[in-house]
């Protein structure tokens, strides 16, 4: 994902009236905050806070897999991505996209049947309870923890644009009142909370999209080959076909197959994916959120491509890159070419909500998986005391939030699309081989569940440390020195390859059997819903 | 590896899970199952990497242009998403169809036991 959420306080310049944008976002701010305050009374049980009573409907929870899942790489940066690189921009939403049918498919029900909060929950079902629920917790907090910087730091690049701070003090400040709300918001909603400022915000966006969509393709006549044509006669017939950001050399072209097996086996794997199956009844629920999640996702997706060639058609490249925020901009100005500073307005508090609803998702899925897995779990060896567990969860809220700011002013200004790509490369290495080993073969063993998630977690990590994003070129983070020796942005091709294979080796090197009655109970209950959680009353 | 640990779920361990894993009703939900979502998945998988490779080696071939301005490589894309769509639309066809009233079926059985 390199470029696309390159966060570049360029020229002091900024487009629309920042008091204006500032008012429409904190009118959204007041909304949801209500909303959050009034949802949350009735957060009494550790099933209310983490899974929001399990009393969404699957619709309802679709559209909020759809808000946690489009984040401002999706809006922001597959809008530029297609502006600017033209076709290679639609690859990204593309592999966004077919990775959810790897949820529906083979992940989805069978989580939602077995498990009960967590990830964790589902892998060490059969297996040894402490060692998988340490590794699981540790593997959903990297990638929540690299998610989590790339959003904060995509915040200050956004800002720099939005409300004309350009200076470094004034992002930070920013970047700690989104951290602040996104605390609060979780702290007093929890899940329940969280969902329904993710459905608010989906729905805004979604519908914010189409208006600029519909917009875009009257000014062409509606006509998908006239606006393919404006872009083309704007900046070049190259925009119209791949590679023009992967096609450069072997290298970048062996680093895009690496990028699409990362987002296409990544999707199932994200933390705050999965946990969002437990916030609904059963796994039909599960499933009818999922379908409802792949449908607003892809309309969205296809509204991106119209926006992205709309930008390039009607703004150009030059000017895009030229603005603050550089390739991120490209909606915003866009909205700012098409309906004045009201729209421009509009769609940048969105693309802020869109940043404080996914950081909230991402931060109450950390606490929960700290909370439930390390703290209920190993430490109490699972008799905490009752309310603990839900003060712990809070506590650790509160944490993640001041790590998350601290971490998002110091990335503030840098390449930080390497954290998204790391996230999701670290998901589809460390968590998926597990998860699908755990839910399809009955001979998988504790030993192959270590080993691959340790393993997937390490080499994906290791090798990007030591790959061109860190260091060696002139858009690396840590500039001055080069230590790498791993060609590739995108670790997937090796690490993800490898969780499975450590995960089989694993499992066939164990000399302890796992206990086949529970095995047994796994695969019944996964398939039938047997002894799953229902909706708490209230 | 002790039982009591293991968290999920609210009425276990009275249930012979192995004699049903083992019956003709579960052993056929999970025929079902598994011979329906496993095809689909390598279906859909080489068919996108079919067009990820495409578009990362067959430059000329996605660049050539179909209707009007509209790339090969753009209705390809496009087809990405069409069969996503149907995809999405056939399972969920499929499951409630042959996999709902077989799993609830059981589900009532094992629930009606352990009464």
């Amino acid at each position: 994902m390199i470029g696309i959420l390159a966060a570049n306080a360029a020229a002091p310049t900024t487009v629309g009236e920042p008091i204006l944008n500032i008012s429409i976002f904190g009118a959204f701010v007041a909304i949801t905050l209500v909303i959050v305050l009034r949802a949350s009374r009735n957060n009494k049980t550790a099933a209310d806070y983490y899974a929001a009573g399990r009393s969404f409907t699957g619709p309802q929870n679709g559209t909020a897999i759809a808000g946690d899942y489009l984040s401002a790489a999706s809006f922001l940066g597959i809008c530029g991505a297609i502006a600017v690189n033209g076709y290679d921009g639609f690859l990204y939403s593309i592999g966004f996209l077919v990775a959810w049918l790897v949820a529906l498919l083979l992940v989805a029900e069978l989580m939602r049947n077995t498990g009960k909060f967590t990830m964790a929950d589902v892998l060490s079902f059969r297996l040894a309870q402490r060692p998988v629920r340490v590794a699981a917790a540790t593997t959903t907090l990297a990638v929540c923890f690299f998610y989590l910087l790339a959003q904060m730091a995509g915040a200050g690049g956004l800002v720099s644009l939005l409300l004309g701070i350009n200076d470094r003090v004034g992002q930070s400040i920013v970047v700690a009142v989104v951290g602040a709300l996104m605390i609060l918001y979780v702290l007093v909603g929890g899940m329940k909370g969280t969902t329904w400022v993710q459905i608010i915000k989906a729905a805004l966006l979604i519908a914010g999209a189409f208006v600029m969509t519909i917009w875009v393709l009257a000014l062409n006549g509606f006509n998908l080959s006239e606006l393919l044509g404006a872009a083309a006669a704007a900046n070049g017939e190259a925009v119209l076909s791949p590679g023009l950001q992967y096609g450069i050399s072997d290298i970048t072209k062996l680093d895009f197959v690496s990028l699409a097996l990362a987002l296409v086996l990544g999707t199932a794997g994200l933390p705050h994916v999965l946990m969002r199956f437990y916030t609904v009844p059963t796994a039909r629920e599960a499933r009818r959120s999922v379908v409802w999640a792949i449908w607003l996702i892809g309309l969205f997706y296809l509204f991106t491509l119209v926006l992205g060639y709309g930008a390039s058609a009607l703004i150009g490249k030059e000017t895009i890159l030229a603005a603050p925020g550089a390739v991120n901009s490209a909606a915003p100005l866009l909205a700012f070419e098409l309906g004045g500073p009201i729209l421009l307005g509009i769609i940048s508090a969105v693309a802020f909500a869109t940043i404080l609803a996914v950081v909230a998702g991402l931060t109450i899925t950390a606490a929960t998986s700290f909370a439930h897995d390390v703290y209920a779990s190993v430490i109490k060896r699972g008799e905490p005391k009752a309310g603990s567990e839900v003060r712990v969860a809070r506590i650790t809220v509160v944490v993640i939030g001041i790590i998350a700011i601290i971490g998002g002013i110091g990335v503030q200004g840098q390449n930080v699309a390497f954290l998204v790509a790391l996230a999701f490369a670290v998901a589809a290495s460390a968590n998926l081989p597990t998860i699908l080993y755990s839910l399809f073969w009955k001979r998988f063993t504790t030993r192959g569940a270590l080993w691959s998630m340790y393993g997937g977690l390490g080499s994906a990590v290791i090798l990007i440390a030591f790959s061109p994003v860190v260091s060696g070129t002139e858009t690396s983070m840590i500039q001055g020195v080069d230590f790498h020796w791993f060609p590739l942005s995108n670790p997937g091709i090796i690490s993800i390859p490898l969780g499975f294979l450590l995960g089989f080796l694993g499992t066939i090197t164990s000399s302890i059997k796992e206990n086949p009655a529970i095995a047994a109970e796994m695969e019944v209950r996964s398939l039938t819903g047997h002894g799953a959680e229902g909706a708490t009353p209230h | 590896m002790s039982v009591g640990a293991r968290d999920p779920g609210t009425a276990h361990n009275t249930t012979d899970f192995e004699t049903v894993e083992r019956s003709d009703e579960f052993r056929t939900l999970k025929r079902r199952h598994r011979s329906f979502v496993f095809p689909l998945a390598v279906g859909f998988l080489v068919w996108y990497f079919t067009y990820v490779l495409l578009a990362d080696y067959a430059h000329d071939f996605m660049a050539t242009k179909a209707i009007g301005n509209v790339t090969v490589g753009i209705l390809f894309g496009l087809g990405q998403f069409v069969t996503t769509f149907a995809i999405t639309t056939l399972y969920v066809w499929y499951a409630n169809r042959k996999l709902d009233p077989l799993a609830d079926k059981i589900r009532g059985d094992l629930e009606e036991a352990s009464r």
